[in-house]
């Protein structure tokens, strides 16, 4: 591996199967609910995520040893809050429409459990390059959960993906519309998107039986 | 070590400095970017009042602006004249779109004189009168830009939120809503400017009747809607005095 060791590189494929955060520690369900009713919404979360979450962990790493311990939580919260806000000031800057769209949802990365359950269970007591590795591989496992439902729900819910018809026009009845299909509107309410979730934890727990727990 | 980091003092003294860097950091960024989220936000307003007044890139069923960089160019050609009306008193300013109409309802509020924007586009030898209004929904803030006709007819509207519910009060952006506005007068046939009301017992669901002062409102966004139907007949109305003038 050169770069990486074993140890460390597992710390990134992990959470991609196996320890997923969302399918396995069922954390950060609710944003994956909320704005995967577009693929696009989901890429940029997943991005946004990933960059709270690496330097977010490299940060509580660095001073874990200088943090009072009766008050971690709150320093954990207000690391998290710096790189929120941090984030959607530059979205505003330089991609305002999709600040937009995102809206409240950016503001909502404070509260994924994900990030602040890793700084408690892995940052505070491992160092600055394993935190960063953790970070970005449990990040990386929230946003390939949120790519798949995400692409799934546009898909099959407006029958466009990245906002271009693929599937033909509804309305003109082009493609696969002039042979009766038709978008699936429920697709675009949550409840679908806790379906999709379930069926990816039902596909990964067959094919490995030792995550079925008792 | 844990004795050290357990005292009280180093406890208040740790989230002293913490805040003292993070809020370092936060004023930092916020003033370097703050040029650039002002520009988005000035370009936003062009992008907004040339969609009312059918300006747009709309495609199927989404609502799609002008590109940013085609705005600026755009609303100079297709905006003729942004006029500020000032208790009856009609100015010319180019600079009428940066009214910030939130402030402007305060300070009526406060008893100070209220500065209302009206922005006139041509179209294919068409007048829109455009006017930007304020109002509040569920949860927070919620504005529209109406484009009219002389007859104080609706010619296109754009609505947009802070922080609807999505789904439900977040809806009033999207097609759907915003196109029924089309065609709907805000004045009766006696000249009396009544507005339009987001009614729930619509019984024109598919809003054939142009003159029946409603729209369909969404299900599930009951004070949204109302919140639509309130702004347009709070800050339109403010408007008849000047449109009256143009028969």
């Amino acid at each position: 591996m050169g770069l990486l060791s074993k140890k460390d590189a597992a710390l990134i494929t992990d959470p991609l199967a196996d320890n997923n955060p969302i399918t396995i520690q069922v954390l950060g369900i609710c944003s994956a609910l909320a704005i995967t009713a577009q693929l696009k919404a989901s890429i940029v979360m997943a991005i946004s995520v990933l960059f709270v979450m690496g330097v977010g962990n490299v940060v509580i790493s660095a001073i874990r040893n200088i943090i009072p311990s009766k008050i971690r939580i709150i320093v954990q919260l207000t690391v998290v809050a710096a790189l929120v806000i941090i984030v959607d000031q530059v979205l505003k800057a330089f991609a305002y429409e999709l600040s937009k769209e995102l809206s409240v949802f950016v503001g909502l990365i404070i509260t994924n459990c994900i990030i602040m359950g890793r700084f408690e269970a892995f940052a505070l007591g491992n160092g600055l390059w394993r935190s960063f590795l953790d970070g970005i591989g449990n990040a990386l496992g929230y946003g390939v959960i949120l790519i798949i439902v995400g692409f799934f729900r546009e898909l099959l819910g407006s029958g466009t993906l990245l906002g271009f018809p693929v599937l033909g026009d509804p309305i003109a009845k082009t493609g696969l519309y002039s042979i009766g299909y038709e978008n699936n509107g429920f697709m675009l309410l949550s409840p679908m998107a806790l379906i999709v979730v379930g069926i990816i934890i039902w596909v990964q727990r067959t094919r490995n039986k030792a995550l079925i727990e008792d | 070590m844990s004795n050290k980091t357990d005292s009280n003092v180093y406890t208040v003294l740790f989230a002293i400095g913490m805040v003292v860097v993070v809020g370092a950091l936060l004023a930092f960024t916020a003033s370097s970017l703050k040029e650039r989220i002002t520009e988005n936000k000035r370009l936003e307003k062009q992008q907004n009042i040339l969609y009312a007044m059918g300006v747009n890139e709309n495609e199927g069923n989404s609502a799609n602006f002008v590109s940013t960089e085609k705005a600026p160019e755009l609303f100079n050609k297709y905006i003729k004249k942004q006029l500020v009306i000032t208790d009856g008193n009609v100015e010319e300013n180019d600079k009428a779109y940066l009214i910030d109409v939130k402030k402007e309802q305060d300070k009526a509020k406060s008893g100070g004189e209220r500065q209302l924007p009206l922005f006139v586009g041509e179209k294919d030898g068409k007048n829109f009168y455009i006017a930007p209004i304020y109002g509040k929904g569920l949860w927070d803030a919620i504005w529209a830009y109406v484009a009219m006709d002389e007859n104080m007819v609706v010619q296109g509207a754009y609505f947009d939120h802070k922080g609807e519910t999505p789904g439900l009060g977040a809806n009033i952006k999207e097609r759907f809503f915003m196109d029924d506005f089309y065609g709907e007068h805000l004045l009766t046939e006696a000249g009396v400017f009544k507005g339009i009301n987001v009614s729930k017992s619509n019984a024109d669901p598919t809003n054939e009747d142009k003159t029946d002062h409603e729209v369909d409102a969404i299900a599930g966004a009951t004070i949204t809607g109302d919140g639509v139907a309130a702004m347009i007949k709070n800050d339109l109305a403010l408007y008849v005095p000047y449109f009256k003038t143009l028969k």
